[in-house]
């Protein structure tokens, strides 16, 4: 029962944490507007969470494990666990027009993403929320 | 999500750290806005304009991170030479050497900092309502 739970949340909650993380990035991409050298990062959305949900397909054990007290009780199936958080491939921004300090930051493709970014991680909050609610009155 | 621990690779700490050397820009050029005309500062030699210097403050080499200020540098170019005898400072020609601040630049210093300390605090500011946002998961 908790797993079904797990898996019919898993995709919003990798989801969530890619934004959350994709927020972060760009965050830094802003705070370091001025900085001499600095080079914009940021990773493709969509192909990080597809690999993230893929990965963590079948491998509840991350958080769940089992202390064996006996040889003859049952292991779970490590061989998936420790991946679940997905670990974006981090990419190096192309500039359009760069600056004379090596600085690739350009402030309004940033905000753009940003602002982006976070009216989608909203969009991703209701879902879950509706989700959730939808599931609590079907238990109910 | 780790982002109310008071590490500088979370959004608060890299939009605060930000922020911080920001208005440390801005300290600077007010220093160097004041001191346009001084002729002398505490070791007696003219007022040089100081510029700060960021860089990547980044625990373990990480991708995210927040900015540090690496160093204040004094601006090497030479200084301003008035012609003005009367000044107890002038030298056997009648030249004092004043600061080298450059008036235009600072001002133009001071507008970059100004906005990129904006576009921080929208960062944060974003940032607080979606945290706020994420605690009514559910309700």
């Amino acid at each position: 029962m908790i797993d079904k739970l797990d898996s019919a949340l898993r995709f919003h909650q990798e989801a969530l944490n890619l934004r959350a993380r994709r927020q972060e990035v760009l965050s830094t991409n802003i705070a370091h507007a001025d900085t001499p050298g600095f080079k914009a990062r940021d990773f493709d959305f969509s192909s990080t969470l597809s690999q993230a949900v893929e990965r963590g397909r079948g491998s509840l054990s991350l958080s769940l494990s089992l202390s064996t007290t006996s040889s003859r009780h049952l292991q779970l199936d490590t061989q998936a666990a420790g991946q679940a958080t997905a670990q974006a491939d981090m990419l190096y921004r192309t500039p359009v027009q760069s600056s004379i300090d090596g600085n690739t930051v350009e402030m309004d493709v940033e905000r753009v993403n940003f602002a982006d970014n976070a009216m989608r991680y909203e969009a991703n909050l209701t879902v879950l929320s509706s989700k959730i609610k939808s599931i609590l009155s079907a238990v109910q | 999500m780790p982002v109310f621990n008071n590490q500088s690779s979370s959004i608060f700490g890299i939009a605060g750290s930000a922020m911080t050397a920001q208005s440390q820009r801005m300290n600077v050029t007010a220093s160097n806005l004041a001191n346009a005309d001084s002729v002398a500062g505490p070791d007696g030699q003219p007022y040089r304009a100081r510029q700060v210097v960021f860089e990547m403050a980044s625990p373990d080499s990480k991708d995210v991170g927040g900015v540090r200020v690496a160093r204040v540098i004094e601006d090497q170019s030479p200084l301003h030479l008035v012609h003005d005898p009367k000044n107890p400072m002038a030298n056997a020609d009648g030249y004092v050497a004043s600061s080298n601040v450059n008036v235009v630049e600072e001002m133009v210093n001071m507008i970059s900092a100004s906005r990129s300390y904006q576009a921080n605090v929208e960062v944060l500011n974003t940032a607080k309502t979606l945290m706020l946002k994420t605690l009514t998961i559910g309700q």
